[in-house]
């Protein structure tokens, strides 16, 4: 009797594990063929070629150009993440704390760009940034500056555009956090003598973590594969990674190189997870109840 | 500042949200150490008075003084309240110790008092050597403890707890009760309690405040709100009592249906009357030639068994329902006839208790 209630529960335990692995099987099919395969076929590309070869990595590793453009990849993606996380923060902590139809309108304001094309967006801040564009006429006007400032092709019109159209990925998480923090724990704090800041650094801060983890992950990632910004507003200058990736393949037909260059970010940024989460307790933060 | 005990005045507070009246021009004072529980129905605005106090919510009108002091506008952090939330709100990314520490961080006491004065305060609930446990490995008696000790450690002058034991099983809650009660006199603090449950606010405290709708209906001893309910709103709430609507003859007697009842207490004036009977108020007539008493003649309807006593339900011949309470004793049960059969109780004019029915 005794014996045989822990052994029917776990073949309990067992079938239902194997109903949840049908009822997902559609969605794992789905995330094979789509992400599995082209991955794994980019991946063969890059160390196949009439016959098995490791060229694509060895130039990787030694020609200056990909060391720069991985190492400026990183760095605009650091830069942009922080930024974005700067000024995403304020927005959803607003949102989370004003009354209802208010933090609608936060969140409204914030989605809407959405709503526009990326490319309509990266030509958006190019119209503002250019040499003749809006923020330097006006400046000039205002006779602020004599000759128009470089705000665009170069790093800081990608840094700018990029923070502008990632900022949702930023926001939106966090307010998905920030909004489940139970006002009361809030009141608590205060009634235990905890001043607005004391309360917000012990309290709301750690509580909001997830947010930010999860915030900044995405803006990350999506920065580093990021395309349009760079082209258009990068002035040839800001080579991204994904720009090496497109010249591989558009200018000299190399797939091979175009393929090693996508796993050689695909691997670091794992490596990268790998080693924040050796530091981070990233299975509490995001359990936390 | 630290442990001076004071009064807490509420003066003609109201707090309004849009066309809501959350408080309706509320004047209460307790005195210092006074145990005082606020009770009343959902929504009868128990909460945002808690709130007024605690500095969460602003008064649209009215004032808050603790002691001699305004604190209508002081925010909350300078209150030196200590506030126990109806779920605890624990802080969970914090281990008990953390949690309990909080005040003392907050204050920047210096950070080689703290162990002691936590476990001084963990001890004091019954959780001695619990500052490592996590927040979610606790039961929810438990946790309230940790809450209880949380809003004690800095020694606050007033306690305000909301409904801090409605989460708790019924034993556990009694059980707390009773604890409440001996650390409230052990700590000597004001303490203003929110609960919806009479029982509770009648076991724990000094006063009891009865609010319906925002508004203070009754504040007294809990034998007096029992005894001399202001309302017969009042009268429902505390004990088990059966309203029965009633006319008055003159100030010693009130008609109920055919028959006069003579009151002993003062009969209010007006139209709208109603007789409170508590159950444990009415005796069976045992015949005894004391004419004296208020006699009614009913049929028995129902005879429930609730353990240490029965409740016998009867009708009067115009169809009005009461109830009585014998102890399940075998003289009872000899006593009780038949559903269907007839029986007179006694109600003494001593406990015929005639309210104003209460407003809608
Ligand atoms: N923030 C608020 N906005 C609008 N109405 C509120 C708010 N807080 C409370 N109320 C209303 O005020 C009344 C009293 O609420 P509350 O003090 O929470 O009652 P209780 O604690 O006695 O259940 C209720 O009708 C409630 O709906
Ligand atoms: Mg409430």
């Amino acid at each position: 009797m005794t014996h045989s209630t822990p052994d029917l529960s776990l073949r309990h335990h067992r079938r239902e594990q194997g109903l949840m692995l049908a009822l997902a099987s559609p969605a794992l099919l789905v995330i094979l063929l789509l992400i599995v395969l082209p991955v794994g076929w980019l991946a063969w590309q890059s160390i196949y070629h009439d016959g098995f070869t490791l060229e694509n990595y060895r130039r990787i590793f030694s020609e200056a150009i990909y060391w720069r453009s991985f190492s400026l990849t990183f760095q605009i993606s650091l830069l942009v993440t922080v930024l974005a996380l700067l000024l995403g923060y304020p927005i959803a902590y607003a949102a989370s704390v004003v009354p209802k139809g208010w933090s609608v309108l936060i969140l409204a304001l914030v989605i809407l760009p959405f709503w526009t094309s990326v490319l309509v967006r990266a030509y958006a801040w190019l119209a503002l940034l250019q040499r003749t564009g809006v923020v330097n006429q006006f400046l000039q006007y205002l006779g602020v500056i004599d000759e128009p400032l470089a705000l665009v092709h170069n790093t800081f019109g990608t840094v700018v555009a990029t923070v502008h159209i990632l900022l949702p990925f930023m926001v939106l998480p966090l307010y998905a956090t920030m909004q489940k923090i139970p006002h009361d724990l809030m009141q608590a704090g205060a009634s235990l003598g905890g001043s607005p800041s004391h309360t917000f650094w012990r309290i709301f801060l750690p509580l909001s973590l997830p947010g930010v983890l999860a915030g900044t992950t995405l803006v990350f990632v999506l920065c580093l594969g990021f395309y349009i910004t760079p082209e258009l507003l990068g002035g040839g200058r800001t080579v991204m990674v994904s720009l090496l990736v497109s010249r591989n393949v558009e200018l000299y037909d190399q797939w091979g190189a175009a393929s090693a260059v996508g796993v050689v970010l695909l691997l670091s940024v794992l490596v990268i997870f790998l080693i924040v989460g050796r530091f981070i307790p990233l299975d509490r933060i995001l359990g936390q109840k | 500042m630290g442990s001076g005990v004071e009064s807490v005045e509420i003066k003609s507070a109201s707090k309004h949200y849009g066309a809501v009246v959350a408080l309706d021009n509320v004047t209460l004072s307790v005195a210092p150490r006074e145990f005082v529980s606020l009770l009343g129905p959902s929504g009868s605005g128990k909460t945002t008075l808690l709130g007024l106090l605690g500095g969460f919510i602003q008064p649209t009108s009215g004032s808050i003084h603790f002691g001699e002091r305004d604190v209508t506008l002081e925010p909350p952090h300078k209150r030196n309240i200590g506030v126990v939330f109806q779920n605890y709100a624990l802080f969970p990314h914090m281990s008990v110790g953390e949690n309990v520490a909080f005040p003392l961080r907050a204050r920047r006491l210096p950070k080689a008092d703290w162990p002691a004065k936590v476990r001084g305060a963990l001890a004091m609930v019954g959780l001695a050597g619990y500052e490592e446990r996590g927040v979610a490995q606790l039961s929810g008696g438990q946790r309230q403890r940790v809450a209880l000790a949380r809003a004690m450690i800095f020694e606050p002058r007033l306690i305000l707890m909301d409904e801090p034991l409605s989460a708790l099983d019924k034993q556990l809650r009694e059980s707390m009760q009773i604890e409440l009660r001996q650390l409230h006199k052990r700590i000597g603090a004001t303490i203003i309690y929110v609960t919806h449950d009479q029982r509770e606010a009648l076991t724990m405290s000094d006063r009891v405040a009865i609010l319906k709708d925002g508004r203070l209906i009754q504040i007294d001893k809990p034998a007096q709100l029992h005894d001399h309910p202001a309302d017969s709103f009042v009268a429902s709430f505390i004990g088990e009592a059966s309203l029965l609507p009633v006319r008055r003859i003159d100030s010693g007697s009130v008609a109920l249906g055919p028959a006069t009842l003579r009151s002993a207490r003062a009969i209010p004036n007006g139209d709208a009357l109603m007789l409170a009977v508590h159950s444990e108020k009415l005796l069976i007539d045992d015949g005894a030639d004391n004419a004296a008493l208020n006699r009614l003649t009913g049929t028995v309807t129902d005879v429930v068994y609730q353990g240490e006593s029965l409740r016998i339900f009867i009708a009067l011949p115009d169809g009005t329902a009461l109830s009585l309470r014998q102890p399940s004793h075998h003289e009872a049960y000899r006593r009780i006839p038949p559903v269907g059969g007839p029986l007179t109780v006694t109600l003494h004019p001593e406990d015929t208790i005639i309210v104003p029915k209460a407003a809608e």
